[in-house]
């Protein structure tokens, strides 16, 4: 007799999509799949929602703000602009989630305010979750894939993999294999009055440095690449401004010192290691005694067995190679959603990757992806509401000023407008960018937010007029008020012939 | 492709030729890596913000106005006219095979050029041959 799974939603079987994960990626996917009624399982090997926020960041509170109090209302979708850290919802009970949740003293949540608001999320969301169902196994058959877990075998036509940047990754240097990971840290009391060692100058290493601050006795950080900063980067991917005080305490002297530098080895002695480095940006080679070391050298998708799959990775083996719609751009059918969209690159302008990495980007690839899944494994049809002529550059612009999905996703996302002889003028709704530019289809405009060389950050449009497509970039205004008559008038004469 | 295979990629290239192993080794990491699809457009003719790219693997062409003019393939880099003279693409540069780069943000690839004079001299020489290229084909 077969053993049966145990008792709870979404058992074993068969379903036209299948979520792993139980992040806010995969959350957040499921709950617009749902809305637009796909039939679904979501499935985590977690006893609970929340995904990496279960646990990290190690110092507890996070690096994206929520502002309290903002220009607009709370739960008007307007006000995600300045919410980066609750998840989109279509009804107004589910928006604007975590500041209810939050004391007030930080703009930034903490760790437990960020976990307590993704499970407020799905608890009014109704959101279901086989928790506790482990993903161990993926192989094709004639409808699909089949998903071996520790509850039994899901068949499904299209998979969304939302299982993080979740994985400890460090890179290959003789002795790091005995250097503790960032997710292996310490209290922090254990590195009072230790001179400390850490491989890494992203938000995991500055974290670190920033939280041992009042106790080591000495900081050291080092990797090949300058610290990039995100006020100059103009990044969140950069180091974020709150945790650089140990940056400027390097810069004023002050004794913690930040080094540009490869890692050649790390040898472990009995009470100390000794870390050999060369100087990158400054030739020459150093050894340095620490008391301790420790790699904070990021993390990678936990991919299983989806390389023996076909899943082409890159960005040093860590992230699935994704197409504009995040589907793996080697096996089609298998999606990505959460913190791994980041591997679809998108424009890149200048440099500036997207904000899918973090909440505030990546809930935006969800309701896409959702949407994407929707029409075209499941036949879902969206109706798309008319523009009169006269409203397009209002509506354009007005996107551009206003829209939360463009400011956190600048020249990732993209607004379209099409115009088709026989559906008229139409509202296409946000996507990705690198779709738009690449994909032909009937006339049509896309507006973005972007960020040039300078930091100007100002609006573009893309015109696609019989196939080919152009770029237009519309100027900046100190105060971002995109719908100036000079706006209005540049956007009017580049649309000269379709509205 | 791990670092270590990475910098073994990047030691086989002409750009580097002048290059020592340990030097290649944090000069790699100044590097993002990127990865394209089949018949994706890697650079937009006409579009602003691109970058300096060295291929790693795959092959690419480039495309004026729809037509292609040249392939480039393993060790051949692009973009670094349109970064250094700050315009735009005068070409799409398109995948024409699955096609892995190491790309500088247009920012980064002036003060990088400066860091390293011997790759510069060696991107100079690989910038004359293809402009003798072009006044012989043109002749």
């Amino acid at each position: 007799m077969a053993e049966l799974a145990p008792a709870g939603p979404y058992p074993p079987g068969d379903y036209p999509v299948v979520i792993v994960g139980s992040g806010p990626g995969g959350l957040q996917t499921s709950y617009h799949l749902s809305r637009f009624g796909v039939e679904h399982a979501l499935i985590s090997s977690d006893d609970a929602p929340g995904g990496m926020f279960r646990r990290f960041p190690i110092f507890q509170r996070l690096i994206t703000w929520t502002k309290l109090h903002a220009p607009v209302e709370r739960g008007d979708p307007a006000y995600e602009w300045f919410d980066w850290n609750s998840l989109l919802g279509e009804e107004p009970d589910h928006r604007s989630v975590l500041p209810g949740l939050m004391d007030g003293t930080s703009y930034f949540p903490s760790r437990p305010e960020m976990e307590a608001g993704l499970r407020s999320f799905v608890d009014r969301a109704g959101i279901d979750c086989r928790y506790g169902c482990e993903w161990l196994s993926t192989r094709r058959d004639d409808q699909g894939f089949v998903l071996g877990t520790s509850d039994g075998e899901y068949r499904c036509r299209v998979v969304v993999f939302a299982v993080g940047m979740a994985e400890p990754w460090k890179p290959s240097i003789p002795g790091l294999d005995d250097v503790p990971h960032y997710v292996e840290l310490k209290d922090a009391k254990h590195y009072a009055d230790k001179t400390v060692f850490l491989i890494g100058k992203r938000n995991s290493g500055f974290e670190l440095a920033d939280g041992l601050l009042p106790w080591a006795r000495q900081i050291v950080l080092a990797s090949p690449r300058p610290a990039r900063i995100s006020v100059l980067a103009r990044s969140t991917a950069a180091a974020r401004a709150r945790y650089l005080q140990p940056y400027e305490d390097h810069v004023l002297g002050g004794g913690n010192l930040v080094l540009d530098a490869t890692i050649e080895r790390v040898e472990r002695n009995s009470d100390a290691s000794t870390v050999h480095i060369r100087g990158t940006t400054r030739p020459g080679t150093m050894t340095i005694e620490a008391d301790a070391v420790i790699a904070a050298t990021g993390f990678s998708v936990p991919l299983g067995d989806l390389r023996d799959l076909g899943v082409v990775t890159f960005h040093q083996d860590r992230l699935p190679a994704q197409t504009p719609y995040w589907e793996s751009a080697s096996v089609p059918g298998i999606y990505f959603a959460g913190a791994i969209t980041q591997g679809s690159i998108g424009m890149k302008k200048y440099g500036i990757p997207s904000n899918s990495a973090a909440v505030h980007g990546f809930r935006y690839n969800a309701r896409l992806l959702a949407r994407h899944i929707a029409e075209k494994h499941m036949g879902v049809s969206f109706p798309r509401p008319t523009l009169k002529p006269e409203q397009v550059v209002d509506h354009l612009l007005g996107k551009a000023r206003r829209g939360p999905d463009l400011w956190n996703q600048r020249s990732y996302l993209a607004q379209v407008v099409e115009f088709s002889p026989d559906d008229g003028i139409t509202d296409a709704g946000c996507v990705p960018l690198a779709h738009f530019v690449d994909v032909t289809g009937p006339d049509a405009v896309a507006i973005t937010v972007e960020t040039d060389a300078d930091g100007d950050i100002h609006p573009a449009l893309y015109l696609r007029r019989s196939g080919t497509v152009s770029e237009h970039l519309l100027g900046s205004d100190p105060l971002h008020n995109f719908e100036s008559a000079a706006h209005r008038k540049a956007a009017t004469a580049l649309l000269t012939g379709l509205i | 492709m791990n670092s270590e295979e990475l910098v073994d990629a990047l030691s086989g290239f002409a750009l580097f030729a002048d290059v020592g192993r340990a030097d290649l080794d944090g000069l790699a990491h100044g590097f993002d890596e990127e990865w394209y699809s089949e018949g994706q457009r890697v650079l937009r003719q006409g579009f602003t913000g691109t970058g300096f790219h060295l291929i790693v693997q795959g092959e690419a062409g480039i495309v004026i106005d729809g037509e292609e003019r040249t392939r480039l393939g393993r060790g051949d880099f692009f973009g670094e006219i349109s970064v250094l003279l700050d315009e735009p693409p005068v070409a799409d540069v398109v995948a024409l095979t699955p096609l892995h780069c190491v790309v500088l943000a247009r920012a980064d690839l002036p003060e990088w050029l400066l860091a390293h004079p011997t790759v510069c001299l060696r991107m100079l020489q690989a910038a004359l041959r293809r402009l003798r290229a072009a006044n012989l084909w043109r002749s």
